[in-house]
């Protein structure tokens, strides 16, 4: 599941997952994302940090919390680069963290990377 | 125009006068606008200095000495030259120890010795006795010889009078009360007199103007100017003598020496200088004038001095008449009866400025040193136990007036008929010139102790004594003359005129080497020999360092008092929890259990004093402990000292009051200050993260897309368009948001330039809306404008039709296409113009209305799409109407638009009249 | 006061020069019993003297150096 606000970020995100073979769900904020979450499980979730209506910090407490999700990695995207937002986000219970800008080769296999993980888990 | 009535008459309605002056400004003085602080008043007031002896005795002297009387004058202005180094030390000393007279100030210097404070009250009344009576004798003989115009007779010796018909009685008798009148009306803590001195300024002016006048009418009126009256003189070997006084021998030029020194030191020491010259001066920097004012009053006031002695000794050449009376005498003689009386007020004020100042000096002295001492160390009269002294101290200070007036009475019937005025005055000058190594070595010298002055100034008293008031009281046949010419019990060495066989010198030559051989001597050698107090050294460095002092002079107080009362004390001022806290741990680190128990010693009552001074300054301090620890009975000088300081309590703590609300509100504008700092710094960060936020997110666009297309050259044609041109869009983003960056920066640090220029809205929201009309129809959003004429505006063209362009994107971003309508309406109101922008849109909610114009504040529907845009555009807008004069705002309701208006003023009326015409 | 060790270094030259003026043996040069138009020499010198200490005084006070 990628969730971004940005529509062009968005496009560009799941242009590069679906060609990686990734079967890519999309949510343009915090309230979509969990009803997408809750419907779809996907393995891996990109959530932009600074969603509309729900944060994408509250997004992945939410799925920390839901036991239905536990198979689920995230991956927070975030514009802010502090030491601050990397520690937030990871005790909110994040596997991995992106700055932006980021190198799209990078991204894939973080993203890879968390969905083995998952299988292994 | 002579009569008794009528010169009695003269001389009551001028002292009236000065009387009046003082009044005025003590009046000015409490108002706070002062009369006396000025240079010229302050060199003014230092020619107190001329007395009855320069206008009467300075042409008696004349014309016996020939220019003998001029190193007199001579000697202060060599002394002002090194004033601003001496006196101004001894003035700074005075106000840092809050010295009131010289005695305080050599009491002070030796650790606040009482015994060394009551000896020079002692030398300074005994020694200016003759100068007093100087003075008496000068008006009454004046008065006298006046009386009997028009024969010009001298007057009977008082001697041989009844006290109670002589006039010398009478006028001590005036003199004394015009003191009191003067000088003891209140008591003032700082001992300051401002009315006196305006008084002693206004009586200089007097005494001098007489003088030339009467000076003048002798050399040009009298005589045909001075070469007239030297050249008559040429021809008598006797005035001939005159010319060139000094005899060949070196004895002439050493006396002449000896004088200018003595001089010096009395212009210092001579109680009333020091009262004009240290205690009364309101600003030290006023030395500076009087440096060379003074000399110049002085050599103006001397200058016709020898001729009027010759135009005397060629007009009596029978010697009946006395030279000190020439100056009256002269203008007897030509009947010129008008100028007669001017130089009797003349001389009467001269005497009357000398005898005031003087004596409340004295006075002052003589309460503050020799008779409150004695009184507070009586335990019958209980006055330590008395909350207020003050009218006490008055009492004192006036029977002290009297005593020492009539003293000087008492010396002039006793000594007075002997000499000739100025060797009188000399013999007073003598006496004050004793406390010249006492007072100097204690400025310069920080070894000298409290016993070598008290030595000092005892050796040279008793040598003064003896070589000149013994002679004195000898030649007045109050003594055995054969004191005078065989020595006592017939020892020749011990003479009072020629002392262990020094012989050939006048008196007073002779007087001075004696006694500042013995008074140097002593001062020296028994302070090298003993060592000095912890309280007297710590004196000793503050006086000879004053100039590096900056604060208040450290703790004298030595005291004791109760544990309780001290805490209560300190209580007032940090509060009883603090305090208690504090003597608590005061007593635990002495071991002692309850605070109670603690004993009230000096320790104790230093640890108080350290607490307050960390509140309220060590100075004050001070004082409050001195108001708590006051029943102890403690050393003389230290009770004088709370004394003192109480009377300023009232003062100090008013002061300290307004001190404190100060304080008070400055650290609330402090605090305030630093609220906005903080928060504007907190500001800047959020801008900043903001901004690299709003950077990144286009970036991170632009560089996912790049890649893409990088890495997939396989991309459909169609597909590599749309990513292309998302590319474009976000590098556009970009550089709009960057350009709106440092454009606000520009007009929040306020480098933007502007220009200024009368215009007419109607053009501009017409070009801005022919600007935007594309972008409507693509939309397909109406859009109209409703444009009445309205006066012209200054403002920027540009920078307003980028408000205008932005307020009508803004309009067209948020109007439902194809149904959306924008109205621009332009009027004008009084001295305003209001353009505004009216959308059927979706409407801003109310909480939203507040910070839209904030930076990156955008509000869009959080269903769709994110509106385009930097959300700095309203920030820019607002910036720009603001810096115009005006103001934007918005009025909105959600679901039925919202109205954007900015209004702003119009023109100056007479440029609107010019542009309309 | 702009230079204050300068001007107090003038004004204690010319309390020195006051010194030297005013006492032996500047005063028997001008120890003589004539007149100078016609004031006698002794006076004129004095005078003359103390006027010039007090004009310095006043110039180097109240002057700006």
């Amino acid at each position: 599941m990628i969730a971004e606000d940005e529509s062009s970020i968005l496009l560009s995100l799941e242009f590069l997952l679906r060609k990686a073979g990734f079967d890519t769900r999309v949510a343009r904020d915090g309230e979509e994302a969990l009803g997408v979450l809750t419907a779809f499980r996907p393995d891996v979730a990109l959530l932009d940090v600074m969603l509309p209506r729900r944060s994408g910090l509250e997004v992945c407490r939410f799925i920390r919390a839901e036991p239905a999700l536990a198979g689920t990695r995230i991956l927070l995207l975030t514009a802010k680069g502090g030491r601050q937002d990397l520690q937030n986000g990871l005790a909110a219970g994040a596997d991995e963290y992106l700055t932006k800008p980021f190198s799209t080769h990078e991204l894939l296999e973080r993203v890879k990377a968390l969905a083995a993980g998952k299988g292994s888990a | 125009m002579l009569e008794g009535w009528f010169i009695v008459a003269s001389s009551f309605a001028y002292i009236g006068l000065l009387f009046a002056i003082a009044w005025y400004a003590d009046r000015r003085a409490l108002a706070g606008r002062s009369v006396i602080a000025n240079p010229w008043v302050y060199s003014l007031s230092l020619a107190v200095y001329a007395t009855a002896w320069t206008f009467y005795g300075s042409v008696g002297r004349a014309a016996t000495d020939g220019v003998g009387f001029l190193p007199i004058y001579i000697g202060p202005t060599l002394l002002l030259l090194v004033g601003w180094f001496v006196l101004r030390k001894m003035i700074r000393i005075a106000r840092l120890t809050r010295t009131t007279s010289l005695a305080d100030f050599v009491s002070s210097r030796y650790g606040n010795s009482a015994l060394l404070g009551g000896l020079v009250t002692v030398i300074a009344v005994v020694g200016i006795l003759p100068y007093i009576s100087l003075q008496l004798k000068a008006v009454s003989t004046s008065f006298q010889v006046l009386l009997q115009y028009p024969q010009i007779v001298m007057p009977p010796p008082a001697s041989s009078l009844q006290v109670m018909q002589d006039t010398a009685f009478y006028v001590a008798l005036f003199m004394a009360l015009f003191a009191i009148a003067f000088g003891t009306r209140q008591l003032d803590a700082a001992e300051r007199h401002e009315g006196m001195v305006a008084a002693v300024a206004f009586e200089s002016l007097v005494k001098l103007v007489a003088f030339i006048a009467v000076g003048v009418y002798i050399t040009f009126f009298m005589y045909a100017g001075p070469g007239d009256i030297f050249s008559r003189a040429a021809g008598r070997p006797d005035l001939d003598v005159l010319l060139a006084p000094f005899g060949g021998a070196a004895g002439g030029y050493a006396s002449w020496a000896w004088l200018t020194v003595l001089s010096m030191l009395a212009f210092v020491f001579l109680p009333r200088q020091f009262q004009v010259a240290v205690i009364e001066v309101t600003d030290e920097r006023h030395l500076k004038r009087a440096a060379w004012a003074f000399p110049l009053y002085v050599l103006a006031i001397n200058l016709f001095v020898l001729p009027i002695a010759f135009g005397g000794l060629l007009r009596f050449p029978e010697g009946g008449v006395d030279a000190d009376t020439f100056v009256l005498t002269l203008p007897m003689a030509m009947h010129n009866e008008g100028l007669a009386l001017f130089v009797f007020i003349g001389g009467l004020s001269a005497a009357t400025g000398m005898v005031i100042v003087e004596t409340i000096a004295l006075s002052t002295m003589a309460c503050n040193n020799l008779v409150m001492p004695v009184l507070l160390r009586i335990r019958i009269f209980r006055l330590t136990e008395q909350r207020d002294l003050s009218s006490l101290l008055l009492d004192i200070r006036r029977a002290a007036i009297v005593a020492i007036v009539m003293g000087g009475y008492f010396y002039y019937l006793l000594a007075g008929e002997a000499y000739a005025l100025v060797s009188i005055g000399l013999i007073s000058f003598a006496a004050v010139a004793q406390f010249a190594p006492a007072v100097i070595g204690g400025l310069y010298w920080k070894g000298g102790t409290a016993r070598g002055a008290l030595t000092g100034l005892t050796a040279g008293f008793v040598v003064w004594f003896y070589t000149l008031m013994l002679p004195a009281f000898a030649k007045s046949d109050w003594l055995a003359v054969e004191l005078l010419e065989r020595g006592p019990w017939g020892i020749e060495l011990l003479k009072p005129t020629q002392l262990f066989g020094l012989a050939g010198l006048d008196a007073t030559t002779h007087a001075m080497i004696w006694s500042m051989i013995f008074n140097v001597g002593a001062y020296v050698l028994v302070s090298m020999l003993g060592s000095q107090r912890a309280g007297e050294h710590a004196q000793a460095t503050l006086f000879v360092d004053v100039f590096r002092q900056t604060g208040e002079p450290g703790s004298r107080w030595r005291g004791a008092a109760s544990a309780s009362a001290l805490q209560a004390l300190v209580g007032r001022f940090l509060g009883p929890a603090r305090a208690a806290e504090l003597f608590a741990a005061y007593a635990r680190n002495r071991g002692v259990e309850r605070i109670d128990d603690l004993e009230g010693d000096r320790d104790l009552v230093r640890f108080a004093e350290l607490q307050l001074a960390g509140t309220i300054g060590a100075a004050s301090a001070r004082t409050m402990v001195a108001t708590v620890a006051q029943e102890e009975p403690l050393e003389i000088e230290q009770v004088m000292t709370i004394i003192d300081e109480a009377s300023q309590l009232l003062a100090y703590s008013h002061r300290l009051e307004e001190k404190q609300a100060e304080l008070e509100s400055a650290t609330r504008d402090l605090q305030a200050a630093n609220e906005s700092l903080k928060e504007l710094d907190r500001l800047k960060d959020d801008f900043i993260s903001t901004v690299t936020h709003e950077l990144r997110t286009p970036l991170t666009s632009i560089r996912a897309f790049s890649e893409i297309l990088h890495d997939n050259p396989d991309l459909d044609g169609a597909e590599r368009q749309r990513f292309l041109g998302l590319v474009i869009k976000e590098s556009e983003r970009l550089t709009r948001l960057i350009n709106q960056v440092l454009d606000l920066a520009k007009l929040e640090s306020g480098l933007a330039e502007w220009r200024s220029e009368e215009l007419d809205l109607r053009d501009v929201v017409a070009d801005a809306v022919s600007a935007t009309s594309a972008l409507f129809k693509a939309k397909g959003v109406v859009l109209e404008t409703r444009l009445v004429p309205s006066p012209l505006v200054l403002g920027d063209r540009d920078r307003l039709m980028q408000v205008l362009l932005n307020l009508l994107s803004n309009a067209v971003k948020f109007c439902t296409p194809g149904s959306g309508k924008v109205i621009v309406r332009l009027a004008g109101d009084g001295g305003t113009v209001r353009v505004e922008v009216a959308d059927n849109g979706v409407g801003i909610s109310a909480e939203h209305q507040n910070v839209i114009f904030e930076k990156f504040r955008q509000v869009g529907d959080p269903m769709t799409e994110k509106p385009a845009g930097t959300g700095l555009g309203l920030a820019i807008c607002r910036r720009i109407v603001g810096h115009l004069g005006g103001r934007m705002g918005v009025q909105s309701e959600v679901g039925r638009g919202s109205v954007f208006y900015f209004i702003l003023p119009v023109a100056a009326p007479g440029e609107r009249l010019a542009a309309h015409g | 006061m702009d230079k204050p060790i300068t001007r107090a270094h003038r004004i204690a030259s010319l309390f020195l020069l006051g010194l030297f003026l005013f006492n032996y043996p500047m005063l028997a040069l001008f120890n003589v019993s004539h007149t100078v138009l016609g004031v006698p020499v002794m006076y004129a010198y004095l005078f003359a003297a103390w006027a010039l200490v007090i004009a310095l005084a006043a110039a180097i006070i109240e002057g700006r150096g």
